[in-house]
């Protein structure tokens, strides 16, 4: 298949993709709206007046990058792990599986895909978060890349979730046991400064924790740990999360006989 | 002389260690209408899956055109369209991106495509239904829908698998008259159906496979001549005396006004309606008992069995 046909493959996959969720935005959009509004209205105006300041900063506004990054990461994983998992299990993976289009291009679509519902869930959610706070975002490019990078990261996990999974109830167990866990301890709502030594040492070994701070940096300019550390975790996972998938790609696992 | 297919040796063992396929060897040439029949669970939609890249072969090669499925797959693959034996499309998509996304993963501009789609959709009677979400589609409908999808890279190949599961007469005969036309356009066809008249109206050449082993590969017509005796059923006016004794043909009384009758390769069937009429008796209709390669088919595939016992046993 020659690079411009490849093009053509990634763009129909993305393309695709983006509208299955634009077609059920109801389910897709609205409900991290939702969600995201009450934790500005809860955490953020009625019991963040009461706590006062953060790291120096009022609540509401630190607990914003935490919250805008929280529905990109769920989004992302999620938009991949029931898309991906509902094609293999109506089956239609196979239109793709028995195409020219390379194993590459069918991961890098559905990755695509995520980031791109990731991304938009993040700007309604940042819009949405504007009509409580005054937000002045610190470093516009910093918080792009990590929104890019971490929507990448964790599409690549959800599309190896979905590849194992052999029921509905599979994709969900990894979500709420392992990444809700993980990105409420992940700093959203509190510096690790706040916590134990022992509790901190062991909150570094939590990767969410990384990109959470890298984007309250990007946002505030205020931040737990190194900018360059948090950048190197995040790309040091892509790679992992990237090899993982192809080679189940690759070798076929849970899609060929 | 260019195969379309040309399967070498080709074997597959599942996990559970159920061999699918023997070594099985399998050439079909370029125009060919081929039909692939066995019983369920013979091997053909292992077949299918492993020239498709569904199922991994455990040995063996498989050339398309000439191009081989490990070496260039991606070349190989563009050769093939399939239609599955089960729905395999997102019936939460409408109909038409269901065809022009299945060009876009063949690399095919978006112009070329919807002008594809547009033609495939008229001609297979789905173009009013295109905005439609696929689940609302009758099973013929359904059936139609994967047609357009396998056929809007324009393979060499078309696999179809059971095409004509479930629908009605009226839409199987338009989708045999559409894929006739397509092979007389150029398009060699590998079809598997459960319907022997399908496969004995439509097919040129036929492989039968059972228990993961061609078993008879050769012509449709080969095959037929090969049928030593067969049954005819006789429609006639009521008998006013009991059946009566012919020479050289033994007749079965079903009932007042029905007989069958075997007729072997070398006779004649005029000697049997001399007979008849000699008898007084009046024969208005004439048809087959069962379908002809349907007996062939029954035949070759008990044989198999009955081989395959006896190996088990000695």
């Amino acid at each position: 298949m020659k690079l411009a046909q490849q093009y053509i493959a990634f763009r129909t996959i993305l393309t695709k993709e983006i509208l299955r969720f634009a077609r059920i935005w109801v389910q897709t959009v609205v409900p991290p709206a939702i969600t995201t509004t009450l934790y500005f209205v809860i955490f953020g105006n009625l019991i963040g007046s009461r706590i006062g300041k953060m790291d120096g900063y009022a609540y509401i506004d630190y607990i914003v990058p935490g919250l805008i990054l929280m529905a990109v990461i769920t989004n992302a994983y999620s938009n991949v792990v029931s898309s991906f998992y509902s094609a293999k299990f109506q089956k239609h993976v196979e239109e793709m599986l028995i195409s020219p289009t390379p194993n590459g291009i069918i991961l890098a679509g559905y990755i695509a895909g995520g980031v791109a519902r990731g991304v938009c869930v993040g700007i309604v959610v940042t819009i949405i978060s504007m009509f409580f706070t005054d937000l002045k975002i610190e470093n516009w490019g910093i918080s792009f890349l990590v929104v890019v990078l971490t929507a990448t990261l964790f599409a690549a996990a959800g599309f190896i979730n979905a590849v194992y999974a052999k029921s509905f109830d599979d994709i969900s167990i990894i979500p709420t046991f392992v990444l809700t866990p993980l990105t409420y301890l992940g700093g959203i709502f509190y510096t690790i400064k706040m916590l134990p030594e022992f509790w901190q040492t062991a909150s570094l070994a939590n990767p969410i924790l990384y990109m959470i701070n890298a984007f309250r940096y990007g946002i505030l300019g205020a931040s737990d740990i190194d900018i360059g550390l948090a950048f190197s975790i995040i790309l040091i996972f892509i790679v992992l999360l990237i090899a993982w998938s192809m080679q189940l790609l690759n070798k076929g696992v849970g899609l060929r006989n | 002389m260019t195969f379309a297919l040309d399967i070498k040796q080709l074997s597959k063992t599942y996990r559970n260690g159920f061999q699918a396929l023997r070594g099985i060897d399998l050439q079909v040439k370029q125009g060919d209408f081929f039909a692939l029949l066995g019983p369920n669970g013979a091997g053909k939609s292992t077949t299918i899956g492993i020239v498709s890249s569904l199922v991994r072969k455990t040995a063996g090669s498989v050339k398309i055109f000439n191009t081989d499925l490990d070496a260039d797959p991606s070349n190989a693959k563009e050769f093939l369209g399939l239609v599955p034996q089960e729905f395999n499309f997102n019936v939460f998509e409408p109909v038409i991106e269901i065809v022009l996304n299945q060009a876009g993963f063949y690399g095919i501009s978006r112009s070329q495509a919807n002008a594809r789609t547009e033609h495939l959709l008229k001609q297979l009677g789905l173009w009013d239904k295109r905005k439609e979400m696929a689940r609302n589609l009758s099973g013929g409908m359904k059936r139609r829908l994967m047609i357009a999808r396998a056929m809007v890279h324009e393979p060499k190949l078309l696999i179809l698998d059971e095409p004509t599961a479930g629908v009605d007469v009226e839409i199987r005969h338009s989708m045999w008259k559409y894929l006739r036309q397509l092979n007389q356009q150029g398009t060699t066809i590998i079809l598997t159906t459960h319907y022997l008249d399908e496969a004995e109206s439509l097919c040129k050449n036929i492989a039968i496979i059972d228990e993961g082993r061609i078993i008879e590969n050769t012509s449709m017509k080969a095959l037929l001549n090969q049928l030593n005796c067969e049954t005819f059923v006789l429609d006639i006016k009521a008998l006013n005396s009991s059946l009566p004794q012919l020479e050289n043909f033994e007749l079965q009384l079903i009932d007042d006004t029905t007989i069958e009758v075997g007729i072997a390769k070398q006779q004649s069937i005029n000697e049997l309606f001399v007979q008849l009429s000699h008898h007084g008796i009046d024969v208005i209709s004439m048809r087959n008992k069962v379908n002809r390669l349907e007996e062939l088919f029954m035949g070759l595939v008990e044989r198999n069995e009955t081989e395959s016992l006896t190996h088990t046993q000695g």
